[in-house]
């Protein structure tokens, strides 16, 4: 790395004595490059064996990369800590300003550990750390938060804020952190992590240069990276209808989960698709910090007070994919104003809203089978696209007012282990399930993934490929492709890039972008260093209890048919034999 | 010449622009940049652009007590570093905030109108013009 670089410096902030300090680890960004490579060291090291996920010694960790404030679409920050929601490996991944903002305060990481005795929210700007009372913002909905910290603090443009809502206060175990309004930590708990250590809010503010190793190949390479970015058909998809683009073709080739998986398509699908919602309801296009392609699409809700004539208020709500899939066409909401306030509920409050509406499904499907009744759900029929008794439900969970909506503050894994249905409780890993029923592939993808997440490793990918070009892959190969595309994930969370340009960042291009930062290594070395961090991620996950041979499939997988057919059991036993066979 | 926002409704707030202007100098990062971007007060409300105008009367150049900024021809000022004793009366003269702050020389930073920045913007937010 260039000498010149602030990514080596890590600042280690100690809520419980209000203090702070910075250290040099070129040895770990010099080895591990940065995000989760760097993520993982610090975890190892900080985190002791073991430990209740909300103690004070959980740390949290953010770090970014080298190639951050350096080229586009490297515009995420990398959060690692102990899960509450599975008590092993949180990893979770955010854009918005989060990741420029830590780059330009001058920083490659950020760990906070300790608690501190009242709510505070910390402000990193440059080489000091702020520690601000929070006490009256205790309580405030991640909205609200936003826009008092907004006002209060300086550096608008150069800054991140993230914070968490009422959720992460009440330690619910899939809370999410809020960032920039409309980005997350989503999954995994992060927030409540944050409410455990009565941090309510962290803000980074950072403005400063970066050295290269030449400003005349820097902006050659860059204009080059650039016009792929701007022009090509691989990102067009995320800028025109962003991620909700899927919901037809995934509905079309029988891969969209509709009521906890009872169905996986469903001609009611188009109603709640990227292309309906972008024409009645598209109120504007953000982005991320030096990220051009701009994939967030926020809708404007017009609602008008009942008893108030001439009184409307305008929501403005971010939509994607997956919490289209969650809080849509798994509870069998296929009216996009009903999705939309149940989402803008979930996101006011700050919890995981693909964990969420798994946890929705499954309690829904419990109600029909006589699982639970109206004496848990204190009242409410819980009923396929009723968005009104779901919204309600979600107010139930937060104030957890009876011993059911308390098992479901700790997720599907937990309320099914005690109230029954594990056949039909998605999760994976203790993690709620993604949006795909593609085949196998995802499913598997989603067992094995370090962070039990469709991101890991893209397991749909390959199932749609196997549709697409008619192949058959055995367990081995199918276990061989996931490892694989894993393992390269690992570099590009390194540096940190937004994986919605994998298409452009290939082994070749990252590898001449990194010679701008001073690092050089080859498209193979790159190869070979993703399967090394996969492998420490799968060290400490080991270390907290982690086994394959543990691995609960829900029944309801192969209950419903995928998008390549019934899914044998025995292929995705095999796939996992091959995969704990490379990896440990 | 100068740059023209010619509408922030269609601003994403990437801030591609900024990183252009930085790295027109050959380095990384932001802190070079004489065009900065913010949301109106959430992001939601969409953003501001702000950048030189290239003002006819200038009050930048007119409040400076060492005749470091000079009138340009057409709009605008010129910058002298040399004549600069960094006082900064410049930034707060700026209605719209578009004088920056080079912190390392401790002096003014203001777009030039160079157009580097233009080509980066996808959505045609900025525009050079004579």
């Amino acid at each position: 790395m260039l000498e010149r670089d602030p990514l080596k410096r890590v600042l280690y902030v100690d809520l419980t004595k209000k203090a702070f300090y910075v250290k040099e680890r070129k040895d770990l960004f010099e080895k591990w490059l940065g995000g989760i490579g760097v993520g993982i060291q610090l975890l190892l090291e900080e985190c002791p064996p073991g430990i209740e996920p909300f103690s004070p010694e959980n740390p949290i960790i953010f770090t970014v990369g080298p190639l951050n404030a350096l080229f586009p679409v490297a515009s995420k920050t990398v959060a690692t800590f102990k899960s509450p929601h599975t008590g092993n490996l949180g990893e979770s991944h955010a854009g918005g300003r989060s990741a420029i903002a830590i780059r330009m305060a001058g920083y490659g990481g950020i760990v906070i550990k300790g608690r501190s005795e009242k709510p505070v929210y910390i402000v990193v700007d440059g080489e000091r750390v702020y520690f601000r009372d929070a006490s009256a913002l205790w309580g405030m909905s991640t909205f609200a938060t936003g826009r008092v910290i907004r006002e209060n603090e300086k550096g608008a443009g150069f800054r991140t804020i993230m914070r968490i809502g009422k959720a992460g206060e009440q330690l619910i175990t899939y809370s999410s952190v809020t960032t920039e309004t409309y980005r997350h930590f989503g999954r995994l708990g992060l927030g409540a992590v944050f409410g455990s250590k009565n941090l309510k809010a962290v803000v980074v503010i950072g403005k400063r240069h970066l050295p290269v190793s030449s400003g005349r190949e820097y902006r050659i390479l860059y204009d080059k990276i650039f016009k792929l970015v701007v022009e090509s058909p691989a990102m067009r998809k995320y800028h025109e209808l962003g991620t909700p683009e899927n919901v037809i073709p995934l509905n079309k080739i029988g891969a969209l989960p509709i009521r906890n998986l009872k169905e996986s398509s469903s001609q009611e699908a188009e109603n709640i698709s990227g292309e309906r919602i972008l024409k009645n309801y598209l109120g504007r296009r953000i982005a991320c910090s030096h990220c051009p392609v701009g994939c967030i699409h926020i809708a404007a809700l017009r609602e008008p007070y009942k008893d108030e004539p001439y009184f409307y208020k305008t929501s403005m709500i971010s939509y994607d994919y997956e919490p289209i899939y969650a809080l849509g066409t798994m509870l069998g909401i296929f009216d996009p104003e009903g999705f939309l306030k149940l989402l803008d509920e979930v996101e006011r409050i700050g919890i995981d809203a693909m964990s969420t509406g798994v946890i929705l499904a499954w309690a829904t499907e419990a109600f029909e089978r006589k699982l639970i009744s109206k004496e848990e759900t204190l009242g409410l029929e819980l009923k396929w696209g009723d968005y009104e008794t779901y919204i309600s439900a979600v107010r139930n969970i937060l104030k957890g007012e009876n011993e059911f909506y308390r098992a479901l503050r700790r997720g599907v894994e937990y309320a099914s282990s005690i109230y029954g249905g594990k056949e039909f409780a998605l999760a994976m890993g203790g993690n709620e399930m993604p949006g795909y029923h593609t085949g196998p592939g995802c499913h598997i993808g989603a067992l094995v993934g370090s962070r039990h997440g469709h991101l890991d490793n893209a397991g749909y990918s390959i199932d749609q490929e196997m549709l697409k070009k008619n192949l058959k892959l055995s367990a081995e190969e199918m276990g061989a492709a996931i490892l694989k595309e894993e393992g390269w994930r690992q570099i590009l969370s390194s540096l940190v890039l937004c994986f919605f340009a994998r298409g452009i960042y290939t082994p070749d291009l990252v590898s001449e972008a990194l010679k701008i930062a001073g690092f050089e290594l080859s498209p193979a070395q790159l190869q070979e260093l993703g399967e090394k961090i996969h492998k420490e991620k799968f060290k400490f996950k080991l270390r907290e209890g982690f086994s394959f041979e543990n691995l609960r499939i829900p029944e309801r997988i192969f209950q419903t048919k995928s998008a390549l057919g019934e899914i044998s059991r025995e292929y995705i036993i095999r796939a996992i034999e091959y995969i704990k066979g490379k990896l440990i | 010449m100068r740059l023209i926002v010619v509408d922030t409704e269609k601003c994403i707030g990437c801030e591609t622009c900024m990183f252009a202007c930085s790295r027109r100098g050959g380095e990384g990062g932001l802190s070079k940049s004489c065009i900065s971007v913010r949301s109106v007060g959430g992001m939601e409300r969409g953003f501001v652009v702000v950048v030189c105008r290239a003002c006819e009367d200038p009050p930048c150049a007119n409040v400076c007590p060492t005749g470091a900024l000079e009138k340009r021809k057409g709009g605008g000022v010129i910058f002298r570093a040399s004549k600069c004793n960094g006082c900064p009366y410049c930034v707060s003269a700026c209605p719209i905030g578009a004088v920056f702050w080079d912190s390392e020389s401790n002096k003014p930073m203001i777009c030039v109108a160079c157009g580097y920045c233009v080509s980066y913007c996808p959505y045609g937010v900025l525009k050079r013009e004579k």
